[in-house]
């Protein structure tokens, strides 16, 4: 301990403190601070890119999750719009063929009724044109038949007997 | 007789330092033909005499053809506070071979003090042996002083151009700073944020980059063939812990002063306190200088080890003399340079990380329930 104080030299301590404080604020000043702040900034920019590309990696995942569902969403569409479209598609045809099956009938009834009153003209003319027929022949041959009296009576006796009405 | 000696070790203090530049040209600068038990009292003085400061920076000496003594270094400014200002050259003690006479003063230098002598430069002595002469306010320019000058411009330098980087490189540290810029980082990681906090640690920042960088490069100065000791002088390694102290002390907060005169707090009835706290309030008091006190001792007596262990190896050479002995002193004395790079950087990582550890104290801020 005495050799220690012995040794202990002011002018020695007066320097070093001297030195040493100056160092300490000029550093403080000069390179310190602005070493530190450089460093803190860099810290945050580095902080702060990771933080954005962190971000930006979850927000392409959730856009590519969107686009995913979308899609997914998209062909249940498609696929319903086509269910839809083959069900609209037989039922048009189904109507199709019933209103077309509806109208043949349609037809077909009305050319049978046609026919029917066609055929039922048809007879009543030639009923018409028979009877006129019928009537003239009988007059001509009545005309000849008749020349004398008694055949004329034996032919309407004839005659009479022989029309049969169908 | 005492005079002689001193020649005698700058003599031999120059065949050590030429050893640690030129191990292979040591032997022929070792002509004294002294006697074995006169060369292990020698060198003991030579380290002695190292692991003080010094008033010249020589960097070694050789004795010349015709027995002078030639000193290769340079003289520094000598400053005495002496009833007015004495400002003169070292070399004017001829390495206190001469007295030095300034207006009217004259000056000796007595194991590297300086005294007030008569012009024969007469010391007297009382019985312990100690001088009783004069010994004038001495605030001289030694060979510690420009070292610390030295470490001054180099950290200044060093670090501006460290910050200086920054803004010319886009952020990123560029050319030395690379390699100490890491360093930078791991005091504020790994010493100032555990120890002290998010909130407080920046205030402290600049004293403990400082201190650091400071004792670390004076010790890795105090291996080099410069030969300089200083951060194994009591008076610097004061200086810094008296830093420490008086930072920790003016800084510490109402925490901090509860802790040390109220440690138990509201844990135990007053009347319960009073009897041990007439024993803990001394013993926390004690530890306030305790503390920095066990760094300045620690820095000190670590730097004094080593620079003690590596000389005294070196000084092996010149005992053993022999194609055996001498090679293996010098790779020990290699080996135990190498773990002194380490120490030097041990103990500038210990004194901050402690300081940073009382800063902490200081700074202490609990939460009140």
């Amino acid at each position: 301990m005495e050799k220690l104080l012995e040794e202990f030299s002011l002018g020695l301590f007066f320097w070093q403190t001297l030195l040493f404080v100056g160092l300490l604020f000029l550093l403080a000043k000069y390179a310190w601070k602005p070493i530190l702040s450089a460093v803190e900034e860099r810290e945050n920019t580095i902080k702060d890119s990771l933080e954005a590309a962190e971000k930006a990696k979850a927000d392409m995942e959730a856009v590519q999750a969107d686009n995913k569902r979308i899609l997914k969403e998209a062909r249940a569409e498609r696929d319903a719009l086509l269910a839809e479209a083959k069900k609209t598609s037989t039922q048009i045809v189904n109507d199709a063929k019933e209103a077309a099956q509806t109208e043949a009938d349609k037809i077909a009834a009305a050319a049978q009724a046609a026919i029917q009153q066609e055929k039922n003209a048809a007879i009543n003319d030639l009923k018409a044109q028979v009877a006129g027929l019928s009537v003239d022949i009988a007059q001509k041959v009545l005309q000849g038949e008749l020349a004398d009296q008694k055949k004329q009576e034996q032919l309407v006796e004839k005659l009479v007997k022989d029309i049969e009405i169908k | 007789m005492k005079r002689k000696s001193t020649i005698l070790i700058n003599a031999k203090k120059s065949v050590a330092l030429l050893a640690i530049l030129f191990v292979g040209f040591a032997f022929a600068n070792n002509k004294e033909d002294a006697k074995e038990g006169d060369l292990k009292t020698e060198i003991k003085e030579y380290i002695a005499h190292h692991l003080l400061d010094s008033y010249d920076f020589s960097l070694f000496s050789y004795t010349n053809a015709q027995g002078e003594h030639v000193y290769i270094g340079a003289p520094l400014p000598i400053i005495l506070w002496d009833n007015g200002l004495k400002l003169f050259s070292s070399s004017k003690f001829h390495h206190g071979e001469t007295v030095a006479a300034v207006d009217g003063n004259h000056y000796a230098l007595y194991h590297n003090k300086i005294y007030k002598t008569d012009a024969a430069g007469t010391i007297n002595y009382d019985e312990s042996h100690h001088p009783t002469n004069v010994k004038p306010l001495d605030f001289s320019i030694t060979k510690s002083v420009v070292s610390m000058m030295l470490v001054f411009a180099i950290m200044f330098f060093l670090f501006k151009s460290l910050a200086a980087s920054y803004a010319k490189n886009g952020g990123i540290a560029a050319g030395a700073g690379r390699f100490f810029e890491p360093i930078v980082l791991y005091i504020r990681d790994d010493i100032a944020l555990p120890n002290i906090g998010e909130k407080k640690h920046k205030k402290y920042m600049s004293f403990l980059l400082t201190i650091f960088f400071f004792i670390w490069f004076l010790n890795i100065l105090g291996l080099t063939p410069l030969g300089v000791n200083v951060t194994g002088n009591i008076a610097v390694t004061f200086g810094l812990a008296l830093l420490t102290f008086l930072i920790t002390n003016l800084t510490g907060t109402k925490d901090y002063w509860l802790h040390i005169f109220d440690p138990l707090g509201s844990t135990m009835a007053w009347y319960a306190k009073v009897p041990l706290y007439i024993i803990l309030i001394p013993i926390e008091v004690l530890g306030i200088f305790i503390k920095p006190f066990s760094l300045l001792i620690r820095l000190y007596a670590n730097m004094q080890a080593g620079h003690i262990v590596l000389m005294s190896l070196i000084g092996l050479m010149f005992i053993f003399k022999s194609w055996l002995g001498s090679p293996l002193s010098f790779g020990l004395a290699f080996a135990i340079s190498l773990i002194e790079v380490l120490v030097a950087l041990l103990q500038a990582y210990i004194f901050t990380m402690l300081s940073a550890l009382y800063f902490g104290f200081a700074a202490v801020e609990h939460e009140h329930h």
